[in-house]
């Protein structure tokens, strides 16, 4: 199995998609990230539905909210797991070009199943790594120490200081998450001025690629984002489609198709 | 009571570590965002508790704005109607706006105004919180906006006017259950969203590291106060302590200085109130301790009422300040290490000592401060009828008339 690393080989600027585990029902999200896979993504972003998405904006809490009510027993964490086992297996485009797949999910429904069983399950469903986005480096040494063979996705913020910068480049695999502005996530039509300088000041910190996220919408704003980071997050975007798996390929397609070369 | 003292005479009690944990309990679970912002925060406190001037401008402040110390009064004839030989009452009742609150928000808006934070922002559950921080705000010229439940601004439309009286903005909050667990989310995200120009004055003794203790040093002066009180009246200190518990400011600021300065030999018997709402066996209650697991939820590990998949789930209270589905995590320590004994008590039985309360004394409880009140029959067959018990009326019951009148008082 490769490590999220994979997605950032390709040559040209990686694309990562986010896409909401069991949105809008188990099936569908399967052929969504399947689509987002054929569409050109490089990693798939998957996330988890939570109770308390802190860090996310309405189209993404909405689509979790509706991803627990829409299974008769709700949709968690372990539900995620058995969806991307069913995508590693089976990811619909060749092997070689399937993306890596990511969790995004909150800690507490980690800490609830348990750190070594997450792992565990995780492995076993073919999971390159986990993206936490209340898990700050500090926190993890516990998680890390429990999860071996797994990347784990550390995020970076306007707000981080050199030092930060640091831990957090130094304690992340995979890659790091650069979040392009204080707030939650979601589409915005213009992106930050000093983005360049962020990222930047990010790169100076890691060996790590790194990928920014949080606002990008348009296959415009991911070229422009691409010029100076590794990899561009796209979600709200994405998840917006999720119910038509048409659109998702689409969509992703013309992201992808904006940042560059096709990798195939 | 003087450092001096603390050292020579006290217990050992020295939680939480530098990193914020209360044993397991507590730390900083939040997105990178702001953990700069609470580390500037921790150190700004960290500097601010070594200033005497800070000291002596929130000491000015409990006195003569806030009118402390609050009285701690005799209350014969509630002790003779639950069967204690002695009930004291410490008054948090009697301070401007009408509870504990006003300590903790005091401190921090002059802790923001330190730190040359304009703006301050606030969740509130009763609206007790959120009065006042509005009160400190427009004390101290700060731009002040409050999230709240849709569902408590319904259950306390008088705090919600007096807030936008003081000049805040009150900012209601759809999401969830409406109450105060989705108002803490609300007032995170917008911290998220605003850290740069804004200090988010956390109501209770919870939330990431370092508020849990900033809010019990802010809030510790009640349980100073009562250990300097029973001193002054040569009174021996009670058997045993009682304080209402939601996320526990009130209680862990009645607490601390007993568990800090009194030998474990001599330490009363600590009591919390949680509430039971309809009863442990319904869903429908906001026991953490008695009815939850640990978990992290708004930034910090502790008890938690959570499904099996780790969602927070919804708490229930009669009372606003109570209904929420954490405690802090200094409480899940404490509860852990067997140093308090916390125990449910039901909507109807708060009621229940809200009345007696009323009508033995005189004095009209907060529903909140009613759940500890409810304990004193309990500890009567507990401690015996010879026992002597403290215990902490943090708040007045003004704001809850139409909540005990639609219950049917």
């Amino acid at each position: 199995m490769s490590g999220l690393g994979e997605g950032f080989t390709s040559g040209r600027t990686a694309l990562v998609a986010y896409l909401m585990a069991g949105y809008p029902n188990l099936e569908t999200s399967l052929a969504a990230i399947r689509a987002a896979a054929r569409g050109g993504a490089d990693i798939i972003e998957f996330g988890v539905p939570y109770g308390d998405p802190l860090a996310d904006g309405p189209v993404i809490a909405r689509a979790g909210r509706a991803a627990m009510q829409a299974a008769a027993d709700g949709f968690g964490l372990s539900e995620a797991l058995e969806v991307a086992a069913a995508f590693t297996r089976d990811p619909g485009v060749p092997a070689m070009q399937a993306p890596p797949i990511a969790l995004m999910t909150y800690l507490n429904p980690v800490m609830r199943l348990g750190y070594a069983e997450t792992a565990k399950r995780a492995l076993e469903a073919g999971v390159a790594g986990f993206i936490i986005p209340d898990l700050p480096a500090d926190e993890a040494g516990e998680w890390l120490s429990m999860s071996e063979g797994l990347d784990t996705v550390f995020l970076v913020a306007p707000t981080s200081t050199s030092d930060r910068l640091a831990t957090v480049g130094a304690a992340s695999s995979g890659f790091v998450y650069c979040v392009s502005r204080t707030g939650v996530t979601g589409e915005r039509s213009q992106l930050p001025t000093d983005l360049v300088d962020l990222v930047a000041r990010v790169k100076q910190n890691t060996e790590l690629p790194v990928a920014v996220g949080f606002g990008i919408a348009t296959p415009e704003q991911a070229r422009a984002v691409g010029d100076a980071a590794d990899g561009v997050v796209v979600g709200s975007a994405i998840v917006r489609r999720q119910a038509d798996p048409v659109a998702v390929e689409e969509y992703v397609r013309s992201l992808s198709d904006a940042l560059g070369v096709d990798r195939a | 009571m003087s450092e001096i003292d603390s050292k020579q005479q006290g217990s050992d009690y020295a939680v939480p570590d530098e990193r914020g944990f209360f044993g397991a309990y507590g730390g900083r679970y939040v997105p990178e965002t702001v953990v700069p912002a609470l580390r500037e925060l921790d150190a700004a406190f960290r500097e601010a508790s070594d200033d005497p001037a800070f000291k002596a401008e929130f000491d000015s402040l409990l006195a003569d704005y806030v009118g402390r110390p609050s009285p701690l009064y005799r209350a014969n004839r509630l002790a003779k109607a639950v069967g204690l030989a002695e009930v004291w009452l410490k008054r948090e009742d009697l301070n401007h706006t009408g509870a504990h609150k006003i300590n903790n928000t005091l401190g921090q808006c002059l802790l923001a105004k330190r730190m040359g934070k304009k703006r301050v922002i606030a969740e509130t559950g009763a609206g007790q919180h959120g009065v006042a921080t509005a009160t400190a705000a427009a004390l101290f010229e700060q731009e002040c906006v409050v999230f709240m439940g849709v569902e408590d601004i319904r259950r306390q439309a008088l705090n919600v006017y007096k807030m936008k009286l003081l000049g805040a903005e009150v900012v209601p909050v759809d999401e969830g259950g409406g109450t105060l667990a989705d108002a803490v989310t609300a007032a995170m995200r917008h911290w998220v969203e605003r850290v740069e120009d804004t200090f988010y004055v956390l109501g209770s003794a919870l939330g990431p590291h370092p508020y849990p203790e900033i809010v019990r040093e802010f809030q510790r002066v009640i349980g100073d106060e009562m250990i300097v009180q029973f001193a002054a009246k040569g009174v021996e200190l009670p058997d045993a302590v009682v304080a209402c518990v939601g996320g526990g400011s009130n209680a862990i600021g009645t607490f601390y200085p007993f568990l800090r300065e009194v030998p474990r030999e001599r330490l009363p018997k600590l009591y919390g109130a949680e509430a039971a709402g309809l009863g442990l066996d319904t869903d429908k209650h906001g026991a953490s301790i008695a009815g939850g697991t640990p978990g992290v939820l708004h930034g910090f590990y502790s008890y938690l009422l959570q499904d099996e998949r780790g969602n927070p789930l919804e708490a229930y209270s009669i009372s606003a300040g109570l209904d929420y589905p954490g405690i802090g995590p200094e409480h899940g320590y404490l509860s852990d290490e067997g140093l308090v004994k916390y125990l449910p008590v039901t909507d109807a039985e708060a009621l229940e000592a809200f009345a007696l309360l009323t009508q033995t004394e005189g004095i009209i409880p907060a529903i909140e401060s009613s759940h500890a009140l409810a304990l004193l029959p309990r500890l009567a067959s507990e401690l015996g009828p010879d026992a002597h018990v403290a215990l902490t009326v943090s708040g007045r019951g003004d704001k809850d008339m139409d909540i005990v009148r639609e219950a049917g008082l």
